[in-house]
């Protein structure tokens, strides 16, 4: 498992584990308003770094787009770093 | 020219999204001191994004990397690429911290096609108060900052708000900066609820020569623009001086029983340059 970001305010924890197929949870604040960018936000970062087959959750505290896809691009290097 | 410059911790997307409506002159995104060792990744990339994405940066962009003898500093270089970034902050400043980051930056600089990077020098150690006027002397360096905290810690004194302990290190630099044609910064007040500390701090800095200070909190802004601005009286003064000096056209001339001359004429004119740049007028 491989973690980047908090859980403060404006920021957002991502949490990366190896799974089968690439599956993306979002647990945010102002999911109910931005469920769609931030699930865009992580599928382009995995599409742009080509990373499949892991499991994402966003714990998110009001992030804003380029804080999500900065904590997970440090994220999927933490992971690369160690496969 | 600056007049307030305001520290931001690298990863901390909080101060990030405001950087752009703060009222500083200039923004230091900070991947050393304020950033854990384990957190350095996450800080840079932060920054990283912010610069690359982010529509409306702040006036200027100053990057305070990590020491240039640590092996985090050539992955903070690489956040040059963004060419985002106005002047980069080198900690622990001293001749061969300088001569070590100018050869880097000569490297990436040709690498990548980017116009020479400008350096501000941060004062912080008593070999770099000696050896001020050398640094004071590169090419790229554009300002001096005193380090206070460290400074006083490696001397083992206290800071006061009445700070005649920094007396010799403030006025070394100021010297330099302006016999350099460069900007002296002041350190930062740490006291942060103290408001009428940071005046007193401001004042005496700016009485002896400080053009500049920073600021670790976007509540002290307001004040050191303030202090470090010139006020409407001497841009009114600035102004009927200049006006008078044309009418006239002499070399020396009295002006509210005063004799105005070249280096009267001269700090008239700086004061109207900084009016202008911070729109005060």
């Amino acid at each position: 498992m491989w973690q980047a970001g908090s859980k403060e305010s404006n920021d957002c924890l991502i949490t990366l584990k190896k799974s089968d197929k690439t599956k993306i949870k979002i647990d945010s604040i102002v999911g109910h308003l931005f469920h769609n960018q931030i699930l865009n936000a992580v599928k382009d970062t995995l599409k742009s770094d080509n990373i499949n087959n892991v499991e994402v959750l966003v714990e998110d505290k009001g992030a804003l787009d380029y804080t999500i896809r900065a904590r997970l691009k440090v994220a999927i290097k933490r992971m690369m770093k160690d496969v | 020219m600056f007049r307030s410059l305001l520290f931001v911790p690298g990863n901390n997307p909080s101060m990030l999204q405001n950087a752009d409506i703060f009222m500083s002159d200039a923004i230091i995104f900070d991947l050393e001191d304020s950033v854990n060792l384990d957190e350095k990744d996450n800080a840079r990339n932060l920054v990283e994004t912010y610069l690359l994405t982010t529509k409306e940066l702040p006036k200027a962009v100053v990057l305070r990397i990590n020491p240039v003898n640590s092996d985090l500093v050539d992955d903070d270089l690489k956040l040059l690429q963004t060419r985002k970034i106005d002047y980069l902050l080198l900690p622990k400043a001293n001749k061969i911290s300088l001569f070590v980051l100018d050869k880097i930056l000569k490297k990436i600089e040709n690498k990548i096609e980017l116009k020479p990077t400008k350096v501000i020098c941060l004062i912080e150690e008593t070999k770099s108060v000696i050896d001020i006027y050398e640094l004071a002397k590169h090419e790229r360096v554009e300002a001096l900052m005193l380090g206070a905290e460290d400074l006083t810690s490696e001397l083992e004194i206290n800071r006061t708000t009445e700070g005649k302990e920094l007396l010799y290190s403030r006025s070394r630099i100021i010297y330099a900066a302006i016999s350099n044609k460069l900007i002296p910064i002041d350190t930062p007040f740490t006291d942060i609820d103290n408001q009428d500390g940071l005046i007193q701090d401001c004042k005496n800095a700016l009485n002896l020569g400080m053009k500049a200070k920073t600021a670790i909190h976007p509540s002290q802004l307001e004040t050191i623009n303030e202090i470090f601005s010139p006020s409407q009286k001497a841009i009114k003064w600035a102004e009927a001086v200049l006006k008078k000096a044309k009418e006239l056209n002499k070399g020396a001339f009295q002006f509210e029983g005063k004799m105005i001359d070249r280096p009267v004429l001269e700090k008239a004119k700086k004061i109207i340059e900084k009016a202008k740049l911070f729109e005060l007028m």
